[in-house]
């Protein structure tokens, strides 16, 4: 029997009249890659925000990591890594000063944030640049490290908001790498992405259309389903259904 | 606890990296300090004074000739009654009316005691006010002049006048002694309150605020390391303003300086929990800039930093009483100008701790990690 790590059912949030996320319902399972797919305003960023505590549910369930969203809100916060779809670590600090700050927040003694630094700087090939701001950093290594913020207190869930946009192919790979290397280690990742190549390497995917999960399954399973060889197929049968456009 | 300590060390981390901050902090206040006294040059002459003298004694006289000898005051009119020269008030014919009491003279010598009442036109408040400190500043030359007549001829105690309105204290009649404290006070509350409601808004502007919120961080440890930096900050500005104070217009305090940091201590809760409050309902740092200017304007309007708060019609007086910038100025005047103890300020502490607990409860309820 699979361990369920997220857990929803009719979750929904409402911003005045207009349903962002509408009764969304499924489960994650332990150490899975699971890939939440959808347009453009199709309600992933809303979904993912409630998930990890930063925005109250309308309506509906949800736990996480074993813990209520509406009531828990603080417990799952310890149990989870988020890296948003808006850079956000500090610019203005150096990339040990981040992996330090972050580290103090959930816990971690001086010690072991600086031997854990020392290693992550190591294998993301950063030890020139470990006293740099992070400001001065190309794209691609700073969601690479943001990344690796997300994981440093070694979370249960990481929930990841469009952690690739804009980041060049080989960066890419080797985000992936990063990601497969925590899934690896037991760590359930919760990806959000545009890049069709990207849901292929999920374990398990969600479609969502207009606020609701439209398909899903495994991407054998939802190429099966709309009867053709390749998932940008899948993604534009669904998308094209879709009433909402921000573009 | 530990958590805390990593908050505060990024602060400072961060405060230390921006030179914007630094010259808000330090360069700003400094040319501030220097050009507005400058700026505010309130040596008035030609104050329109109504006398209301129902004494018509050779004393009251004497000091009726002595006030309009001093070359500052035009006599405008002798009326019999105040409110008869009230009048005068409102229809801005004249700035300050003196009035003195039947029985100046005979309560002065045999009790060594007199009140004299002294109304300001609120209109033009900053003339009025300077009017009334120059005037009261002749009051006292005067009251003076009788301690040597009467303290050698009859041995006994010299004989004082109280005058019902404040600003007395300002004896040497000196613009510049009466707007550096106020000035320092706005400063300290520039650098506290405007620099943390900007600093958190930014971070919600950036992003970062959704990194923090997403930690199982306590907000009251984000809070107060948010606050602490600033707390600092604005007491090295106030020392620094001190410091030119004395360097530049040879102003050193009356009163003990440490009665001013305690109070500006306790001051400060309230001027970072307003900055505070501003911040949680504010999305982008334009907006947070807006509240405070609005807010700032009032607090020094309504402050008694230019326009003295006793000239202030009824319903700016009741405003006044919240205003929190109100107490600094005074508190500063008494420490530096009166040489006031703790226990003279003692009510000011009171209110204004209310007015920290107040503003920090409610800037601690409205900050959300969830939205
Ligand atoms: N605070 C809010 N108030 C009102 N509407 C909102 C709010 N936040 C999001 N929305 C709306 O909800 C819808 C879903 O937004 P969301 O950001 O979740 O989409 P998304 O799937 O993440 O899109 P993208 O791929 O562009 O990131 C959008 O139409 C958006 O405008
Ligand atoms: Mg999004």
């Amino acid at each position: 029997m699979k361990e369920i790590v997220i857990q929803t059912e009719k979750l929904s949030k409402i911003f005045g009249d207009f349903h962002a996320v509408d009764g969304i319902s499924f489960e994650v399972y332990k150490g899975e890659i699971f890939g939440f797919l959808g347009a453009n305003g199709a309600g992933k960023t809303t979904a993912m925000r409630m998930l990890c505590g930063l925005s109250h549910p309308t309506s509906g369930k949800a736990m996480v990591a074993g813990f209520d969203v509406f009531k828990q809100t603080e417990k799952i916060k310890k149990n989870i890594g988020y890296m948003s779809q808006k850079f956000s670590l500090y610019d203005d600090l150096t990339i040990l000063e981040n992996l330090e700050l972050f580290g103090g927040i959930y816990g971690m003694s001086r010690k072991e944030i600086r031997e854990k630094s020392q290693s992550l700087i190591e294998k993301l090939g950063l030890e020139n640049e470990s006293k740099k701001l992070v400001g001065s950093l190309p794209l691609g290594w700073k969601q690479k490290l943001a990344f690796s913020v997300s994981i440093f207190h070694e979370p249960k869930i990481v929930f990841l908001d469009e952690p690739t946009g804009g980041v060049d192919p080989v960066t890419r790979r080797q985000f992936w790498d990063l990601i497969y290397d925590a899934a690896h280690r037991g760590i359930t990742v919760f990806v959000t992405t545009h890049y069709m190549d990207e849901a292929e390497y999920c374990n398990r995917i969600s479609m969502m259309v207009d606020g609701r999960i439209e398909a899903l399954g495994s991407p054998s399973e939802l190429k099966a389903q709309f009867h053709t060889d390749n998932m940008d197929e899948v993604f534009y049968q669904l998308a094209r259904a879709a009433k909402r456009s921000d573009s | 606890m530990k958590t805390i300590l990593f908050l505060i060390q990024k602060e400072f981390r961060q405060i230390f990296r921006d030179k914007a901050i630094l010259v808000i902090t330090f360069v700003v206040p400094t040319i501030q300090f220097l050009l507005l006294p400058f700026a505010a040059n309130y040596e008035v002459k030609n104050v329109n004074l109504s006398v209301v003298d129902h004494d018509r004694s050779d004393m009251s006289q004497e000091l009726i000739s002595k006030v309009t000898g001093s070359g500052y005051f035009k006599l405008v009119s002798y009326d019999e009654s105040y409110d008869q020269a009230y009048k005068n008030i409102e229809s801005d014919a004249s700035d300050v009316v003196l009035e003195i009491p039947k029985g100046f003279e005979k309560n002065l010598i045999k009790e060594d005691h007199e009140e004299l009442f002294v109304a300001v036109n609120a209109i033009n408040g900053s003339k009025a006010g300077l009017g009334s400190s120059y005037l009261l500043q002749i009051i006292s030359n005067y009251n003076n002049d009788i301690r040597v007549e009467t303290g050698s001829s009859s041995g006994n105690v010299a004989p004082q006048i109280d005058v019902a309105s404040s600003n007395w204290f300002n004896i040497h009649m000196n613009y510049k002694l009466y707007f550096v404290p106020g000035i320092l006070a706005l400063l300290v509350t520039l650098v506290g309150g405007f620099q943390t409601a900007l600093n958190i808004v930014k971070e919600k502007e950036i992003g970062t605020i959704e990194q923090i919120n997403v930690t199982p961080i306590k907000k009251h440890h984000f809070i107060i390391a948010k606050l602490l930096p600033f707390w600092v900050l604005a007491n090295v500005v106030f020392t620094v303003g001190l410091f030119l104070a004395w360097l530049v217009y040879g102003i050193t305090s009356e009163g003990n300086v440490f009665v001013m940091y305690t109070f500006i201590a306790l001051y400060l809760f309230v001027a970072l929990g307003f900055g505070l409050l501003v911040s949680t309902f504010c999305e982008t740092q334009q907006q947070a800039m807006l509240i405070m200017f609005f807010f700032m304007l009032i607090f020094i309007l309504l402050g008694g930093l230019f326009t003295p708060i006793d000239s202030m019609p009824a319903w700016a007086k009741t405003v006044s009483r919240f205003n929190p910038m109100r107490y600094l100025v005074e508190v500063m005047r008494m420490v530096m100008l009166k040489g006031s103890s703790l226990h003279n300020i003692l009510p000011h502490f009171a209110i204004v701790l209310g007015l920290g607990i107040f503003l920090n409860g409610w800037a601690v309820l409205n900050y959300r990690k969830t939205n």
